[in-house]
């Protein structure tokens, strides 16, 4: 009897996935532990284990497929020594929220809810057809403007060209679709979106649009952190060594220990206020961004978070950081500094409610003892939920965090 | 008087949209210059539904046995039979009324002429009364086309109006024109007891309809006893003291005259836009019919038009739904521009007809690769026990993605079904969801799920 190998669940609330790559082809013998494919989601990409032994007799969903249900049947392992058990009506199953989702080794249930959940009420966002005419075009309803309604997406948003409809009727002016379609006479290529992206493209949206954002920008002094930095480093090896960005972090988090008014997040009809501080780092990496987490990093020394810092980065960077580093984070920090940019002023990562964005560090003239002098500026902006924070609150997490950058040694007081 | 909107016409585009404007906030005035409820109300739609209720009652009197009943000679009162679809229009006019009243509409009577932007007069009885608007509807509708060689006497050539109102019953009758008026009288007629020829142009009856629906209701209305002259031309239709005298050219090249009691022309309508101003307010028109840009609007700011003046396909709902449509813009809301690929079609007659979207024919000429659902009327419980068993549901989807293009039934009550599969199309329900749909069983109705389950193969009662 053939063994079904089904699509797992990354977490608990994972719905669907892309089956990235199969380690494995028909014919090939597989024993327990043997890592049989690359199952890849918003955030990374993980490794299958077999946990069966046999013969890989038919491999049911190809390399690359994306939004492969949890639960769907991708592969059928024989029993060494049985006949060929290729099946041609194995359908998909059906996903039912009973189902217990396989748990992948090494991945440990420990969630904050930041992964997609599909449209709980897909009836009221897009019609039956235009769901269809999506999925079957690759397009992701997510990022389509419906013009149904109650904003219900309807065929027309798609833009797709049909086949013309006879209609006797006189010229008519369209409403215009959401802009799908590239101008015409435009030379480019379609490139795919990766889950990650889809999910960046969503969440983001999402943020922009519901979240009441304000910015509070202040202009720190550098020059001791740096000096503060040299020093240290001199004592340090390898991992341990910081980056400016270790002792940004570093002062985020000691601010919001300061400001726990500002160490929130906002719930409905309740805020929570943390007691810890978990920072969310921004990483760029092929492709996209993650935010791997440095928990309570307010507690730890400067040495510990560059060395976590790098770690983390260099998973984010091979694509196998697992959930329970990058999901959750009280606060986020995003460094654009190593590119020369001046201020940025981010969007922020919900369902937190602040994230700083910091710029580089650069000479600028500026007013030392009455008299216009050169210092090494940075600009720090917070973006802030106004929901759960206000303008003071901000302010004063503004404050606190450039008290602890212009004069590092409160970092340890 | 200075109002938001003047609409000019009150049928159904006019009514409706006066009635829209008004509770959208707008300040309206409607102008009439016969009845209010224009055409459908009080000369069309309504008396005409009327009419029939009474030829099909008189049609199961006529055939009391089959359901185990007798009668002792049935009969008729011509007059009363009309009396009856006039005091149902009279009923229904007062309605209106009543609703212009209700959503405080000033109703103003007379003709109505657009000399500028802006401004309308309406004349009545040698009194005119000028009134000003930032924006007017042109909601005038549309009257019965005449033959070029035969003008109509209400003597023993009719239209319309004279074949709701007739004075004595026809004989022998000619229906010319095969869309849904001519069949819907000759329906009625041919129930009431006249010997009824249709003549055609085209090649088939109902020409809008799907092909089989044409082909379906050809058989059945012969089985009446109706005769159907197709690929006809009218080459004379002279009038005397006791009929009418026909010469019909089919397009085989055969020559016929015949003589009738009275003939019934109904090839068509002109759309209404004469004696408006139109002309030197430099209004587009296009065959006839006032252009408009999908929302009612002309190429002359502040004068918009619907309805059956504005373009096909010639329906009271359909001029409904441009009236809201039109209106809600100029409120500045946003709704999708006048769409006319989901307006039914109801055709009263014996059988019913009633379709929506496209007809097979088609959806194919669009490039849809097409799957065709068949339901007929004999595989269902009710029609049978209803003593109806005549008819089919057909449906067309589009094989690639499973949108209901079509749908065109034939049958009894068919017109009141035809609104679940403009449902579904409004929905863009796609196959899955009316497979899907449980149905009411003993109905009628269960026959449209029958049909899509037909088109893949799984219908279950044929």
């Amino acid at each position: 009897m053939a063994i079904e190998i089904k699509m797992p669940a990354l977490s608990p609330t994972m719905e669907e996935g892309t089956l990235a790559k199969w380690l494995v082809k028909e014919g090939d013998t597989i024993r327990a532990g043997d890592l049989i494919a690359e199952i890849e989601t918003d955030k990374a990409t993980m490794e299958y284990e077999s946990a069966d032994e046999g013969v890989v007799a038919q491999i049911l969903v190809g390399e690359g497929t994306d939004e492969v249900k949890v639960g769907t049947v991708i592969a059928l392992i024989a029993l060494d020594g049985e006949a060929s058990v290729r099946s041609d009506s194995v359908a998909p199953l059906p996903v039912s929220a009973e189902t217990p989702a396989p748990v992948l080794a090494g991945a440990v249930a420990e969630m904050a809810d930041e992964l997609a959940l599909i449209d709980a009420a897909p009836a009221r966002k897009a019609s039956p057809l235009a769901r269809r005419l999506a999925a079957a075009k690759g397009i992701d309803l997510s990022t389509v403007a419906g013009s149904g309604a109650g904003g219900r997406i309807v065929r027309r948003d798609l833009g797709i060209d049909l086949p013309a409809v006879a209609a006797p009727a006189p010229a008519i002016v369209a409403s215009p679709p959401a802009a799908i379609l590239p101008p015409p006479d435009v030379p480019h290529d379609t490139i795919k979106l990766s889950t990650m992206r889809k999910t960046i493209a969503r969440r983001l949206s999402e943020a922009k649009q519901t979240v009441p954002h304000f910015y509070l920008a202040v202009d720190c002094r550098l020059d001791a952190l740096l000096a503060l930095r040299a020093q240290l480093n001199a004592t340090l090896e390898g991992d341990a060594r910081l980056s400016v960005n270790d002792m940004l972090v570093k002062a985020l988090a000691l601010a919001l220990a300061d400001v726990p008014e500002a160490n929130v997040q906002f719930a409905g009809d309740e805020l929570y206020q943390f007691q810890r501080v978990d920072i969310s780092m921004a990483v760029a990496i092929d492709g996209g961004l993650v935010t791997p987490v440095i928990t309570d990093a307010a507690n730890l020394r400067l040495s510990a978070i560059a060395a976590r810092s790098k770690a983390l980065a260099a998973k984010a960077r091979d694509g196998k950081l697992q959930p329970h580093e990058y999901q959750g984070g009280t606060a986020s920090l995003s460094n654009l500094g190593m590119f020369g940019i001046r201020q940025i002023i981010p969007v922020i990562n919900p369902p937190q409610a602040v994230i700083l964005g910091v710029g580089a560090g650069e000479q600028r003239p500026h007013v030392i003892d009455g008299a216009v002098g050169i210092a090494t500026m940075l600009t720090a902006t917070g973006s802030f939920d106004h929901r759960a924070i206000d303008g003071a609150v901000g302010a004063r997490l503004m404050a606190a965090f450039r008290a602890l950058v212009e004069e590092p040694l409160r970092m340890i007081a | 008087m200075t109002y938001d909107l003047i609409v000019l016409g009150s049928g159904p585009g006019g009514y409706v949209a006066a009635i829209r404007a008004s509770q959208l906030g707008l300040k309206t005035a409607i102008v009439e210059r016969e009845r209010l409820g224009g055409i459908c109300l009080n000369w069309g739609c309504i008396p005409t539904k009327a009419l029939l209720r009474s030829s099909e009652i008189y049609h199961y009197l006529t055939h009391l046995d089959a359901y185990g009943l007798s009668a002792e000679r049935p009969g008729f009162d011509l007059t009363r039979v009309v009396q009856r679809s006039r005091t149902v229009a009279d009923q229904l006019n007062a309605g209106v009324k009543g609703l212009m009243k209700k959503h405080r509409i000033e109703v103003h009577e007379g003709v109505g002429t657009i000399p500028a932007r802006g401004r309308l007069i309406v004349e009545k009885d040698g009194a005119k009364t000028e009134l000003s608007a930032k924006t007017i509807i042109v909601a005038t509708g549309a009257r019965a086309r005449e033959l070029p060689i035969a003008k109509a006497d209400g003597e023993r050539i009719w239209i319309y109006r004279h074949a709701m109102t007739p004075r004595e019953m026809p004989t022998r009758l000619l229906v010319i024109g095969s869309g849904a008026i001519g069949i819907e009288f000759a329906s009625f007629y041919s129930d009431m007891g006249a010997e009824v020829t249709i003549a055609e142009m085209l090649p088939r009856i109902l020409p809008v309809e799907d092909e089989e629906v044409s082909a379906f209701m050809a058989k059945a209305l012969t089985r009446q006893g109706m005769r159907l002259v197709t690929g006809a031309s009218i080459e004379s239709l002279e009038t005397g003291t006791g009929g009418v005298t026909a010469t019909i050219r089919t397009a085989d090249g055969a020559v016929e005259t015949s003589e009738y009691s009275h003939a019934i022309v109904a090839v068509g309508i002109v759309p209404n836009t004469e004696n408006i101003g139109l002309e030197a307010l430099g209004v587009a028109l296009d065959r006839g019919h006032i252009v408009n840009d999908g929302y009612g609007r002309t190429n002359v700011e502040g004068i918009l038009a619907i309805g059956d003046v504005a373009g096909p396909p010639w329906l009271a709902h359909k001029a409904m739904h441009e009236a809201i449509i039109c209106v809600e813009k100029l409120a500045g809301q946003n709704p999708h521009p006048f769409d006319n690929g989901n307006i039914p079609g109801c055709t009263y007659s014996r059988p019913q007809v009633a379709s929506v979207g496209l007809t097979e024919a088609r959806a194919k000429e669009a490039g849809h690769a097409v799957k065709i659902g068949k339901f007929p009327f004999i595989g269902n419980g009710k029609a049978i026990a209803l003593g109806e068993a005549e008819g089919f549901i057909k449906t067309v989807i589009d094989a690639a993605t499973g949108e209901l293009l079509g749908a065109h039934m034939v049958g009894a009550e068919v017109t009141e079904l035809i609104q679940g599969y403009t449902i579904a199309r409004e929905l863009e329900s796609t196959e899955a969801e009316l497979i899907g749909t449980t149905f009411p069983h003993p109905t009628l109705s269960e026959m449209m799920h029958e049909s899509i389950l037909s088109a893949y193969g799984r219908a279950l009662h044929v």
